[in-house]
């Protein structure tokens, strides 16, 4: 029995950071994806806090599955995650005003990441809250993984630096399109692309493997 | 009126909600394949971030304010937007059937996007008067139309080229996004005296 857990733990895990990856799979929340991913450290930044509302708001979501009626859980749940939402606001506000100034207004904007509903609505709206819990747990892993993956291209293409580090070559220009608006569609779209990439190429590995036996 | 009109030009072209404050990117994504549906969903954000900017800034003024309430602005603004849509519907439902046919599926998804809640909150952190609000509003959705328009005018003719296998979809629609966004970037060269 616990070895099963353990194996479906895992195998959740990778679900929801690399096969289901909510930004690099699925195409969820992508406004705050491209806008806070100047730096590896407000990608991360941003990666945590929507991953700390997503957590809170699946458990709450799923103790009250069954008393949301279900005419109007969509809007309970807006009420819930933008509930949650305020009060990391005020704690960044207080604690990390560093944070605070670099992701600005997309703090707020969590409320409406398509994320954070659409897990409320998939997954938190079914299932007990401690399966609930692991759900925000790793999807907002991978929410936090494909931001500083995001972060790291753009921060290293365009200052030369990665998480404050210097780790490019002294005479190194940094391209500065990277860390400008229009870089972040660029980057994104070549991550995407890698992405689906390393997908086709395992998916014809396996298929040659198939052919093999 | 001076004032007005950068704002105005301001919100369209400088500080495009699309390709330079990242707002409303799902929608921009999601329903840009055809020029027509991107301006349908464009003239529904249009009408409703007008009135919810109006909305929104009477809200935190006459409620929020003096009840020193402020820190629930975000939950409550997006009642009020959630509300707002709700109504708008019903009331286009009943009284311009024609209207409401042609934004159709647009209107209940405008609750999810960013850019609206965005908008009643970049008034309020911006101190503008309501009716530099309602301008503000007014000039944000157009500049959204303006982008969603252009992308999907683009999109459609990159359907017929032929990328790598592994670009196809939506990276490439991602770089052409980055593209036009470099084009917009030229705007930013203009400084307005606000």
């Amino acid at each position: 029995m616990n070895e099963k857990n353990h194996a479906t733990l895992t195998s959740r895990f990778m679900e929801g950071v690399f096969d289901k990856n909510p930004i690099l799979v699925q195409l969820l929340g992508t406004c705050p994806t491209l806008a806070t991913t100047t730096s590896v450290e407000n990608g991360i930044g941003m990666g945590v806090s929507a991953m700390a509302v997503l957590i809170m708001s699946n458990l709450l979501i799923s103790l009250l599955r069954k008393f949301i009626p279900q005419q109007v859980r969509i809007a309970s749940y807006i009420v819930i995650i933008s509930g949650f939402v305020s009060a990391l606001e005020l704690l960044i506000k207080a604690y990390l005003p560093a944070l605070d100034a670099s992701l600005g207004l997309f703090i707020p904007l969590i409320v409406v990441n398509c994320i954070i509903l659409a897990r409320a609505e998939a997954y938190a709206s079914k299932n007990g809250p401690v399966d609930s819990m692991l759900d925000g747990l790793f999807m907002g892993l991978g929410f936090t993984f494909a931001l500083a993956v995001l972060g790291s291209v753009r921060e290293i293409l365009g200052a030369g630096t990665w998480y404050g580090i210097r780790v490019m070559w002294a005479s190194y220009h940094p391209m500065l399109i990277f860390v400008m608006p229009a870089g972040a569609f660029l980057s994104l779209g070549c991550v995407i692309a890698a992405v689906n990439a390393i997908k086709n190429a395992a998916k014809n590995r396996k298929q040659r493997a198939g052919e093999g036996k | 009126m001076s004032e007005m009109f950068l704002i105005i030009i301001s919100a369209i072209l400088i500080e495009n909600y699309i390709f330079v404050r990242f707002l409303g990117i799902c929608p921009f994504l999601g329903l840009s394949e055809k020029p027509s549906t991107a301006l349908g969903m464009g003239c529904a954000v249009t009408f409703v971030m007008t009135i919810s900017s109006a909305a929104t800034w009477l809200l935190y003024h006459l409620i929020l304010v003096p009840f020193h309430l402020e820190y629930l602005k975000t939950i409550a603004f997006i009642l009020v937007i959630a509300s707002l849509v709700q109504l708008i519907e019903m009331f286009l439902r009943k009284s311009v059937p024609a209207l409401y046919a042609a934004l159709g599926i647009y209107l209940p998804l405008i609750t999810t996007n960013c850019a609206i809640l965005g908008s009643a909150l970049l008034c309020i952190q911006n101190g503008y008067s309501l009716i530099n609000s309602i301008i503000f509003g007014f000039g944000s959705a157009v500049g959204f139309t303006l982008a969603i328009v252009i992308f999907a005018g683009v999109r459609a003719r990159v359907n017929f080229a032929e990328p790598p296998t592994c670009f196809k979809g939506v990276p490439i629609a991602l770089i052409t996004a980055g593209l036009i966004a470099m084009s917009f970037f030229g705007f930013q060269g203009i400084k307005l005296p606000l």
